[in-house]
């Protein structure tokens, strides 16, 4: 043996394009960004809008730097509800996925219920549970858990059903338990699906925090002080809050995003 | 459980003091479907030796998988019976007395080359230090020693099967069961890994079932070829292959008249041709498709 043993292993990629593209993909919707900011200073600016109904993206600016240290504290407490809710709202995805694929009975069981509370809308339950727990911040978390479980749950029992035949059949041949079974071949095949399922519950959670601060409770956090700042007229800080809000979102899916990427980076082919 | 050699059987086994290691007794398989039953498998009688290498040889659909995987437990059979080193295949494969490799190299995607190759070994709990040892040498056997922390994904697909084969040889089996595991490369891989298996098998002195569909392939690494028809699958002829002993195989033998001799033996046993045993007249007109001649 040796030398005419070794085959040439298989050759990623040029990095270089993948770079190339990689630019083009983020300075393409950036560029698209400011000129739609330009366009928009343009209207309000030679149309003489006034700020009652629209204010220029300057006058928006000023106030999100004016009130940067009042954004962050309003960003901190629903970004800390959307991440309670998030983590949450997955653990349960998880567990019940897992309970679903383990038996067909458990299965029957959870499935109608999952698809009842896919269509529950945030605004129906909102003002209740904002009435059941009086002046915490619990409802927007349960409210967040709730949006973010469906996704989740969804994406894991998909994933929880890939696992390939034959490492099935071969996992028979080695007599493993059937927990060996789950740890070793079929949650590592099911971990990209939990994090695709994460990656759509990372928004959802966000906006059901946020959505959910309209309906009563603490003020203080981002959505609480839009409704506020609608309701007395002061737009551009109402704004201020909504792009504060656009960019928490971001941070979220962002952040989820990478994740999968990262799960998904050491198994990118199934083996042949 | 152990079952006497019955006049049904097609060969005796040739040593008679060892317990065989792999007997078949008139075994039936009949899949139930939703479009009726499908008879896989119909009266198969089948000895083979320690130490022997047997390939299961047919067109598409003659069951030859489907014996294989009888043998490995991965399907019970509806009728007769069959042992494994005198046990039932389920006590075997709980004894873990065979490793397998199937047409797909099957590796866990997620696990480096190491990784895989002592997944059984880190499954029934052999320590660390072990399974370091064992896996080192077993990729030393098959060539990838310098591939040990790579991913699947990152070999060519000859690479692969090499790591299968290794995985299927941790645990020092007695028995091999192999499944096509060539059947997806391509034929200058193939050969080379042909002779490397010969090679291993010299080593290791197991006792091999090799199912394929190609009669070059049979005939190269067997000491003895069964040749299967389809619907329902039957053996219908063992062949014994005059060739040299495993160890004495070399690439050579593939230009050998000796050689040339036994694929023509093979390939008229396979058309239904030479009229032995179980060959049925409905077989004549059914049996070549599927099977390579190259």
């Amino acid at each position: 043996m040796g030398k005419q043993l070794t085959d040439s292993p298989v050759v990623g990629p040029g990095t270089l394009s993948a770079r190339r593209l990689t630019t083009g993909r983020v300075l393409a919707p950036v560029l698209v960004g400011v000129l739609g900011l330009l366009l928009w200073q343009l209207l309000v600016g030679v149309f003489g809008i006034s700020s009652y109904l629209l204010p220029a993206p300057t006058a928006i600016f000023a106030e999100a730097n004016r009130a940067f240290e009042h954004i962050w504290s309003a960003a901190l407490i629903t970004g800390w509800n959307s991440l309670a809710g998030l983590v949450a709202g997955t653990l349960l995805g998880v567990f019940f996925a897992a309970l679903a694929a383990a038996s067909k009975s458990a299965n029957a069981m959870v499935n109608p219920l999952v698809a009842a509370l896919a269509v529950i809308p945030i605004v129906a339950l909102a003002p209740i549970l904002n009435t059941m727990f009086g002046s915490t911040q619990f409802p927007r978390q349960a409210i967040a858990a709730l949006a973010s479980f469906v996704p989740v749950f969804v994406s894991t029992l998909r994933g929880l059903r890939q696992t390939n035949p034959e490492l099935r059949d071969l996992m028979h041949t080695y007599a493993a338990t059937p927990i060996q079974i789950f740890f070793t071949i079929t949650l590592p095949t099911a971990v990209p699906y939990v994090f695709t399922g994460v990656r759509l519950a990372s928004s959802l959670a966000v906006i059901s925090a946020l959505v959910a601060e309209y309906f009563g409770g603490p003020r203080g956090g981002l959505g609480g002080i839009i409704s506020t700042a609608a309701a007395s007229s002061q737009y551009p800080r109402a704004w201020a809050y909504v792009l504060a809000s656009i960019v928490l979102g971001l941070m979220f899916y962002l952040t989820t995003l990478l994740l999968e990427w990262l799960a998904n980076r050491s198994r990118r082919a199934a083996a042949g | 459980m152990t079952t006497p050699d019955t006049a049904g059987s097609t060969t005796p086994a040739p040593e008679a003091a060892a317990p065989t290691a792999v007997q078949a007794t008139n075994v039936e398989k009949v899949f139930s479907t939703s479009s009726g039953q499908v008879h896989a498998l119909s009266d198969v009688s089948l000895t083979v030796a320690p130490g022997e290498f047997v390939s299961l040889i047919g067109p598409s659909g003659c069951g030859k998988s489907t014996l294989m995987r009888l043998i490995a437990d991965l399907e019970a059979p509806t009728g007769g019976q069959l042992s494994v080193f005198g046990k039932s295949p389920d006590r075997a494969r709980r004894d873990q007395d065979y490793g397998i490799a199937f047409q797909k190299a099957g590796l866990l995607p997620w696990r480096t080359v190491a990784d895989n190759v002592g997944l059984p070994l880190q499954l029934h709990k052999s320590s660390t230090a072990d399974r370091k040892a064992r896996v080192a040498e077993l990729l030393e056997m098959v060539g990838l020693a310098d591939f040990a922390d790579r991913h699947p994904d990152q070999l060519s697909g000859g690479m692969q099967q090499r790591v299968a084969i290794a995985r299927s040889l941790a645990e020092k089996p007695r028995l091999l069961l192999m499944d096509e595991p060539f059947g997806a490369l391509d034929e200058m891989t193939r050969e080379r890994m042909q002779t490397e298996l010969l090679r291993i098998c010299a080593e290791t002195s197991a006792t091999v079932v090799f199912v394929t569909h190609s009669i070059p392939e049979a005939v190269y690494l067997s000491d003895r070829v069964v040749v299967m028809s389809p619907r329902p699958g039957r053996i219908a002829e063992v062949i014994d292959m005059k060739l040299q002993s495993t160890d004495e195989r070399t690439d050579e033998l593939r230009e050998d008249t000796s050689y040339f001799d036994m694929i023509t033996a093979v390939r008229e046993s396979l058309h239904g041709r030479s009229g032995q045993g179980g060959t049925q007249g409905s077989g004549r007109t059914s049996t070549g498709h599927g099977v390579e001649n190259r």
